[in-house]
């Protein structure tokens, strides 16, 4: 019996790193790549994953054909500053559905909710419409407001809701019989007790902006404030197939990324469970 | 006097309720409502963003489902659905499965298999480009390693550009899945399995008739959200495919993106999201009432 039960865990952990090869394996390949020479590439063994010699070349081609410090820096600076606004809208209005009475409040927070079964591209061309009449084309205004009012701020105000219902209330009452306001509650209480709550959605949302590319794309042709992932396609239609180049770029694009996940773990998985599209 | 106090308080209450849900309320009223109701009236018209719109009624409408290139991007995306769901599902409920204990390591297993669902479709779609190329692809130099004749030319070939496509998706999106099923998981009682052995079921018996069962609340919100996601499939077709070869790849999205950007037709590519809009209600509704169905059935 102890034999089979040990027979059953080698094979289970066969197959689990199996699977783990071919789920890590594209991010190695492109990593190693990214060290390669262009001889290694082309004409050696696809197979073998170590540079040799290993050298900087790709990642110094790739620098001086698009400016790609730009475009990280870009991307950093709007990854942070829209879910930060995103998240403090949110929970000002998520506030008001938990814990304010006010007449309609249970008929706006519907109409909000139908927001996130509503399909982004419906609203693309419009948006682009609005963009363009507002003068917003290639500048930072396009980058920042038209993505904060999306589905992603309908989801923070639902997300902070559900956590603000499970916070007591006597913290508050408390406050509000001293004769604190509700913004002085919202400001002082509410919000210095829902920190793990905040980070999740703070993950999430970097996690969104950094990988936008449609809506960046339609607005922004200007090197100086395109972010990341766009101008990985410019350069992908600058050097076609050179995967010396392009590998090294990518390795750019995706490790910011992979170092926040390895660091924040917890706070990416939280966000799907407690979505309540976990399945509940 | 006091009831006069008491509305006051109520007035100020109000005040202060709709100065907390104010900001998003008018950023979401002009660019998300206002948005939807402008698309509505852009889909009514030609229109090329540089010359004033013109009404033309319904014109937009009937051009579509006369569209060949339309038609075959709805072809694509029923392929696409059939070949990503189901095996989307099985793949995030086994993974979850075998995920789903306390195992020396057992965290890098979690996290290594839910990495592709956060890194951006734009980069790792640049990969798999090359991983894909015929000639210079690692794919297909591991399929000649174990003696494969007859490489496939996988993206230029009309047979094999949408089963890679679909690889590339099924490879990226199942893990995000895979971490639903966790905690649907987490969420089955343990006497379940405990009352099963007593009747002597076996593993299979158990995963068949306690597991599989008692996950369908998972599979449900999972495969709406996968039948979304295969509908709003973007990404990988601009940087993999671009449609090609032959519009064998080109999907809904990428169809409406160069109707509107690269030929500036607005009108006629608002009138094609809305098509799309509509379809994706039209199933999200059949799939909550057939849910319904079914419960009511006793399932």
């Amino acid at each position: 019996m102890k034999r089979k039960k040990r027979l059953h865990i080698a094979v289970l952990y066969a197959i689990l790193i199996l699977v783990a090869i071919v789920m890590i394996f594209p991010f190695v390949w492109s990593v190693t790549a990214s060290f390669k020479t262009s001889r290694q590439i082309y004409s050696g063994n696809p197979l073998d994953l170590i540079p040799n010699p290993a050298t900087l070349n790709n990642y110094r081609k790739a620098l001086s054909v698009l400016p790609f410090h730009r475009f990280l820096l870009n991307s950093l600076v709007l990854a942070t500053i829209v879910p930060v606004i995103s998240i403090t809208l949110a929970s000002m209005a998520a506030y008001s559905f938990a814990r304010l009475q006010f007449k309609g409040r249970d008929f706006i927070f519907m109409l909000l909710l139908g927001v996130m079964m509503l399909p982004g591209h419906v609203t693309l061309i419009p948006r682009y419409a609005l963009a363009r009449k507002l003068g917003w084309i290639n500048k930072y205004t396009a980058l920042i407001i038209p993505p904060i009012f999306s589905a992603s701020l309908v989801f923070n105000i639902f997300f902070m809701r559900q956590h603000f219902l499970s916070i007591p209330r006597e913290l508050e009452e408390a406050a509000l019989i001293d004769g604190c306001s509700p913004w002085g509650v919202w400001r002082n209480i509410i919000m210095p007790n829902s920190k793990p709550a905040i980070a999740t959605l703070a993950i999430i949302g970097f996690k969104t902006e950094w990988n936008s590319f449609l809506w960046p794309n339609v607005v922004i042709n200007d090197f100086l404030k395109m972010p990341i992932q766009v101008g990985l396609t410019y350069l992908q239609t600058n050097v076609q197939s050179s995967w010396d180049i392009l590998m090294a770029a990518t390795t750019l694009s995706i490790i910011p990324l992979i170092v926040i996940f390895m660091c924040f773990q917890r706070y990416f998985m939280a966000g799907i469970l407690t979505s309540g599209l976990g399945g509940r | 006097m006091r009831s006069l106090d008491g509305s006051r308080r109520q007035v100020r209450q109000t005040l202060t309720a709709w100065s907390f849900i104010l900001p998003s309320l008018i950023g979401l009223g002009i660019f998300v409502y206002g948005s939807l109701v402008y698309s509505l009236y852009i889909s009514f018209t030609s229109w090329d963003l540089l010359t004033p719109a013109k009404w033309i009624g319904f014109a937009n409408y009937a051009r579509a489902f006369r569209d060949e290139s339309f038609i075959q991007c709805l072809y694509n995306t029923v392929y696409f659905l059939v070949a990503i769901v189901p095996l989307g599902i099985v793949f995030a409920m086994a993974m979850a499965m075998a995920l789903n204990r306390q195992l020396p390591g057992i965290g890098f297993f979690r996290a290594a298999y839910y990495m592709p669902s956060i890194t951006s479709t734009i980069a790792i779609g640049m990969v798999w480009l090359w991983i894909f190329n015929p000639d210079q692809g690692v794919l297909n130099a591991i399929l000649k390693l174990i003696g494969v004749s007859n490489l496939p030319r996988w993206l230029e070939s009309r047979v094999w550009a949408k089963p890679a496509l679909s690889i590339m998706r099924l490879w990226q999106v199942s893990g995000y899945y895979m971490i639903m099923y966790l905690s649907g998981l987490q969420n089955i009682p343990n006497e379940l399995y405990e009352a099963a052995e007593i009747d002597g079921a076996t593993g299979w018996q158990k995963t068949r008739y306690v597991t599989v069962p008692l996950l369908s609340n998972t599979t449900f919100f999972a495969t709406i959200m996968l039948i979304i996601e295969v509908f709003n499939l973007f990404e990988a077709v601009y940087v993999m495919t671009e449609g090609r070869p032959g519009g064998s790849t080109n999907t809904i999205l990428y169809y409406i993106y160069a109707q509107a950007f690269q030929r500036y037709r607005m009108g006629y590519a608002s009138a094609m999201a809305w098509i799309l809009f509509v379809i994706l209600f039209v199933i999200t509704l059949i799939q909550f009432a057939a849910r319904r169905r079914k419960e009511e059935i006793g399932f």
